[in-house]
């Protein structure tokens, strides 16, 4: 066992204390490395057996029919995932026309305008929307933001629609965005707020000429962070858009998301092994590559617009 | 104790007293047989109240596989066991006794709002629209029939796991398990009935109980011109009418006399009333004789 000669300056110790000094040192490291270790080891285990049972399903339908194919039927067949990957990517992107628009602007008032009692007021209101368990969204849409667009604007929306689902998820993701973005807000420094004022722009072009741009990748980032959430959110849409895997851009009709296709197949007793089964992995894998591919943008967004402030 | 009559002429089972054990049974299986259950099983908490019923939903398909596992006492089915299950059964060996609680007039249904299948429907149509060839292909009400509507044919209907649509594919399409793939499945007969209450041009099927308790949001089609109902599923003049089982474990049957005493009571005339408010038809009483005969066989030693 090594000893080093260097002593706490200042302190004189005895020599057997600092040694059991340093092994309380080399445990709590150990323990915490350790805990670092099981949520890495984890993610490496589901990464290995979602390829180890997705491989063996590309190995009897060929990834190009799988990606390219526009009918999902597994009970006879057709496993085109173009459906599925249309009606996840639907809501999402819908989703977004809501949380976007209305996160950043709550967080730009928020950081900007809002005095702080305003602030601490709503800020905490924000928050609970994302607290809401997901399957009550799905049950909102259902029961509550269905109806109301059949009985007011289109009465020939579908009970089970992407719009609702769209409309829900977009709401359960706005306080992602306006949380982040109000953060990256108020990391601008003031100095660069005051600068402007200096050369005498009005506060309107100050946020959007100033602060807004500086931090705009963490503003980028949430949106990003968002997408990515409607991407993987399964039981809003599951309960609200429904189970018919169609391939169509049209909100007013049932849609089915890989989420939701991959609850459907759980729920039942599709026998271990057989191709049904295995579509839960090449799913999974999809998905999974989905918000894989886009966390590495964000990042890459997120360094490339990076401001670094003196 | 158990009174019994052995292969006598007296149809009445005594029920037991409260001299029964208690402990937990655990029931699984088809979503049609569960309203059933359920309520024999809330029944039988005043009688017993110490035994725990556990009542699943897995579908008839599901519940085969776990009761041939022996994770379940009792195993609800809404068709017969099919010789592959068991053989697996058999081969876990697990012993069972099929016992039939009821019959069903399967409800092939449209929303309330539907204007244009008020006559019912002929089971020429019904294959029409459910058979493999069929995918992609019927997809408009007038195709079917050209008197009706240029508008789309909304499917709801139970997912492969489910014993209605074993039944029904085998009924109409010819063969169980063939069916057309691109309509809303669902193992969930609630998201059935609101999937089809919410629309014009919907059609589906479930077991009559899910129609009873839906019947203001969901109008019933006669099929061939006969609509379900006791009378016509009884006497077979509606054609989707088919018998209702559980399967117990003989094991349990003999080890735990908490079972016994609870499949003797779903067995007697108590319990018809229930059966009756689940949506279903009582056993007529050959019926019930026969089920009451294969229990006592299956009992064994014990009942004589």
């Amino acid at each position: 066992m090594s000893t080093t000669a260097v002593v706490n300056p200042g302190r004189p110790q005895r020599f057997g204390h600092r040694r059991s000094q340093q092994f309380t040192e080399r445990v709590i490291a150990a323990v915490l490395f350790g805990c670092a270790a099981v949520t890495v080891l984890t993610t490496v285990g589901i990464v290995v057996i979602l390829f180890s049972e997705g491989l063996s399903f590309f190995r009897e339908i060929h990834p190009v029919d799988f990606l390219t194919g526009t009918r999902w039927t597994p009970a006879s067949g057709n496993f085109g995932v173009l459906p599925l990957i249309l009606g996840t990517l639907m809501i999402a992107v819908g989703a977004s026309f809501i949380s976007i628009p209305v996160g950043t602007l709550s967080a730009i008032f928020l950081a900007e305008y809002a005095s702080p009692k305003v602030r601490s007021i709503i800020k905490p209101i924000l928050e609970v929307l994302a607290g809401i368990p997901t399957i009550v969204y799905g049950f909102f849409a259902l029961t509550f933001i269905t109806p109301l667009l059949r009985d007011s604007w289109l009465p020939d929306v579908g009970i089970f629609n992407a719009l609702s689902a769209m409309i829900v998820v977009g709401i359960m993701t706005v306080p992602m965005v306006s949380s982040i973005s109000d953060d990256s807000l108020r990391a601008v420094p003031e100095s660069l707020r005051e600068a402007a004022y200096g050369v005498g722009a009005t506060k309107f072009e100050v946020i959007t000429r100033v602060t807004f741009p500086s931090a705009l990748s963490g503003i980028v980032a949430s949106y990003i962070l968002a997408i990515s959430r409607a991407v993987g959110e399964t039981m809003a849409v599951t309960v609200a858009a429904g189970a018919t895997p169609h391939l169509t851009l049209n909100p007013l009709e049932s849609v089915q998301t890989m989420t939701a296709y991959i609850v459907q197949v759980t729920q039942g007793e599709a026998p271990h092994g057989t191709i049904e089964f295995r579509t839960i992995f090449a799913i999974a894998m999809t998905l999974f590559a989905m918000t894989m591919i886009m966390n590495l943008l964000s990042a890459r967004i997120v360094s490339k617009f990076r401001e670094r402030y003196e | 104790m158990f009174l019994t009559s052995c292969g006598g002429n007296d149809n009445n089972v005594s029920t037991s007293s409260s001299a029964a054990s208690s402990g937990t049974i655990t029931i699984d299986g088809s979503s049609t047989v569960f309203p059933i259950t359920e309520a024999v099983a809330e029944e039988y908490r005043s009688i017993n109240p110490n035994t725990r019923v556990v009542v699943g939903v897995s579908g008839t398909g599901g519940g085969f596989k776990k009761f041939c596992a022996g994770d379940t006492d009792i195993s609800n089915a809404s068709r017969p066991i099919k010789p592959e299950e068991a053989k697996l059964c058999a081969d876990a060996g697990i012993a069972f006794t099929e016992i039939l609680v009821g019959l069903d007039g399967l409800a092939i249904v449209t929303s309330s709002s539907n204007d244009f299948l008020s006559d019912g429907i002929t089971r020429e149509q019904l294959k029409m629209i459910f058979e493999p060839e069929a995918e992609g292909k019927i997809t408009r009400w007038n195709q079917v029939n050209a008197a009706w509507p240029d508008s789309e044919i909304e499917i709801f209907a139970p997912d492969t796991d489910s014993g209605t649509f074993d039944f029904f594919t085998d009924e109409i399409n010819g063969h169980e398990g063939l069916s057309r793939a691109d309509y809303t499945a669902s193992s969930d007969d609630n998201v059935l009935v609101i999937g089809i209450s919410g629309g014009k041009s919907t059609i589906g099927y479930f077991g009559y109980a899910y129609y009873t308790e839906n019947a203001g949001r969901l109008k019933l089609l006669a099929v061939d011109g006969v609509l379900p109902n006791d009378g016509t599923v009884a006497d077979g003049s509606y054609s989707l009418a088919r018998p209702l089982f559980i399967y117990a474990r003989n094991s349990a049957l003999i080890e735990k006399d908490y079972v016994q005493d609870f499949i003797r009571y779903h067995l007697s005339d108590d319990t018809d009333y229930l059966i009756g408010e689940a949506g279903y038809t009582a056993p007529s009483s050959e019926q019930r004789a026969e089920a009451q005969h294969a229990f006592e066989d299956a009992l064994g030693g014990h009942s004589h």
